[in-house]
């Protein structure tokens, strides 16, 4: 299989993952289609770094799931504070800075 | 076979210093009884801070080289840079050690027994300070980066112990708890078109490195380097709230506590241009055919949209996040500017504003009523008569903000819009003095409002700061004035420091 496929997927994945994070309502969604996105990215370094045969690109998806591991912690974080506080995850509640 | 890298410790020294003071600052949260904590947490930040600068010092005159294996560059602008975060976050900390702007225990809910009981107690977490600890030293990290890893995990250290600051407020938590929902999503968000953006570039280039990704130009496929320098672009520009990325801003501006407010309007401004001054400079010079009419078109837009929008706001906070989009479209033409002059420029501007900035929500964390911080600006009416010291302190904050001449912001203008001038970017500079007019326009409209109009009877009134609060004040407006009337002081050294190491 041509290795360009792998860049048509991780582009594909992470135009769903962007899509999701406009058009869904529940925070832990929106969060869930962020991480897609990083992980469509990781897909990405890792097809580059074949084609560049170089190992650089295979470091970077390491480091990439470190730091969205620890987004995952302050991101739950504060998603759970704020369900706490209101019983509701939704985003489109989140509107009191509108006036 | 494996060779261990070598680290030229000595010259990393003042960003571990930094991690260091944080990773202590957490082992004092797990094992210091309570009562001894903010005292031993507020030390450990002031020594830590200061430790850094003492070794930045020391290094000022070294010759620009790299660290830790070329990910990181310890130059000239590397160098002043760290030092602009390091001095703004010493005055930071000391607005921030007044604890009762930070809620008690932040996983109570809000209205909760938990919660009163917390405040009966009088019991304060003081995790706050290893939290800021951590985004100061990735703020030092970022602007010195030189490869794609260090640069998007420097850009996650800075972020993240930000989203957490941006919801600890003790009044108005819902606010709080929200802008820190929004900052977090919407940042998530542009770190990963961040990531995305810096895959392509790794492809276009074979390699990580802004060295290499400039040395590949002109050989590789040039889609791939639009695709990333898009992407790139896009995380880079949601951190110093351009606009279309700005959205974010007038609500975290707003829901914060007010110091990290303070905080965070002038170190992720160092932080962020830091970064983008030097991928432009040094990754994509080569390029600059390709971004400059993207990035000349986004800093016209976010100068216009800033000055405009910020006329109709009603809120102290919310207008001065307006303001602050408006000036990262003046520092843009800095970016724009690709020259010496417009490093150079960039730089001092970053530093003026910085102080200015920290100082303004200063002022606006005294105006108190007995629920709290008053930032409707009605209430502002007649302030200058209850406390003129204050309200006059402020006005030549807003007009150092709007750019009159003797005032530090004018002299930043001025050497910005020059360089940009240089380079031939005569829309830029056009649109930038029409900006800067209209945004004269609203600052000026507070004055009056503060001072010229009568006082309604209201219970607003400026509480008597704390010391800690009064000496970072002090400073950070005794700063802006002497840049104002003598800007040679800096001028001359931001010019000697304007050099990235290539």
């Amino acid at each position: 299989m041509a290795i360009a496929n792998y860049l048509y997927l991780s582009a594909i994945l992470f135009t769903i993952g962007a899509i999701g994070v406009v058009v869904r309502r529940n925070s832990i969604v929106v969060f869930m289609c962020i991480e897609l996105m990083l992980n469509a990215a990781n897909l990405a370094f890792v097809t580059f770094a074949r084609i560049n045969s170089n190992l650089e690109g295979q470091v970077v998806a390491f480091f990439t799931m470190v730091v969205a591991a620890c987004e995952v912690v302050v991101g739950l974080a504060i998603i759970v504070t704020i369900y706490r506080s209101r019983r509701s995850a939704s985003v489109d509640d989140a509107s009191l800075l509108k006036r | 076979m494996l060779t261990a890298p070598s680290l030229s410790y000595s010259l990393l020294a003042p960003m571990l210093i930094v991690f260091g003071g944080a990773v202590a600052g957490v082992l004092v949260e797990a094992f210091l009884a309570k009562t001894h904590r903010a005292a031993v947490q507020l030390t450990i930040s002031l020594g830590a801070l200061l430790l850094a600068l003492q070794q930045l010092w020391r290094i000022r005159d070294l010759s620009s080289t790299t660290a830790a294996v070329n990910s990181v560059a310890i130059d000239k602008a590397g160098i002043f840079l760290q030092a602009t975060v390091v001095l703004l976050a010493l005055v930071a900390v000391l607005l921030i050690a007044d604890q009762d702007n930070f809620v008690a225990q932040a996983s109570a809910v809000p209205g909760s027994s938990e919660e009163i009981n917390t405040l009966q107690q009088k019991s304060q977490q003081t995790e706050i300070f290893p939290l800021f600890l951590f985004a100061v030293g990735g703020m030092m990290l970022f602007p010195v980066a030189t490869d794609l890893i260090t640069l998007f995990v420097a850009l996650e250290v800075f972020s993240l112990p930000l989203y957490l600051l941006a919801g600890l407020s003790r009044r108005k938590r819902l606010l709080s708890q929200e802008a820190a929902l929004k900052y977090f999503l919407l940042g998530a968000y542009a770190s990963a078109f961040f990531l995305f953006g810096a895959a392509f570039l790794y492809g276009y280039a074979g390699t990580i490195s802004l060295s290499g990704i400039s040395a590949a130009f002109g050989t590789a496929n040039e889609v791939f380097l639009l695709i990333g320098i898009v992407f790139l672009s896009v995380g880079l520009l949601f951190k110093i709230s351009a606009v279309p990325f700005h959205s974010w801003t007038p609500d975290v501006y707003q829901g914060a506590p007010t110091p990290i407010t303070a905080f965070m309007a002038a170190c992720t401004k160092v932080a962020a241009f830091g970064a983008i001054l030097r991928i432009f400079y040094v990754g994509f010079a080569q390029s600059q055919t390709l971004w400059q009419p993207i990035i000349t078109v986004i800093a016209i837009l976010t100068m216009i949209f800033g000055s405009i929008v910020a006329i109709t706001q009603r809120d102290i906070k919310r207008m001065l996040a307006y303001s602050s989009i408006a000036h990262a479209g003046f520092l843009l033409s800095g970016v724009v500017a690709l020259n010496k002059d417009g490093l150079a420029a960039s730089l001092f501007y970053l530093f003026t504003y910085g102080f200015t900035t920290l100082a303004a929500f200063g002022i606006i964390g005294l105006v108190k009523d007995s629920a709290g911080e008053v930032t409707d600006l009605n209430r502002w009416i007649g302030l200058g008569k209850k406390s003129p010291l204050v309200a006059g302190v402020f006005a030549f904050l807003l007009l150092s903000f709007a750019g009159i001449p003797l005032t530090s912001g004018f002299i930043a203008k001025f050497a910005i819009f020059s360089a940009a001038y240089k380079s031939g970017n005569i829309a830029l500079v056009v649109v930038g003095v029409l900006a800067s007019a209209i945004a004269a326009f609203f600052y000026i409209r507070v004055i009056i409002m503060i001072f010229f109009t009568d006082p309604v009877n209201d219970s607003v009134s400026v509480i008597i700061p704390s010391v800690k609060s009064r000496i970072s004040i002090t400073i950070a407006t005794l700063i802006s004035i002497i840049l104002g009337l003598a800007p040679s002081l800096l001028l001359n050294g931001a010019d000697n420091f304007a050099n990235f190491l290539r």
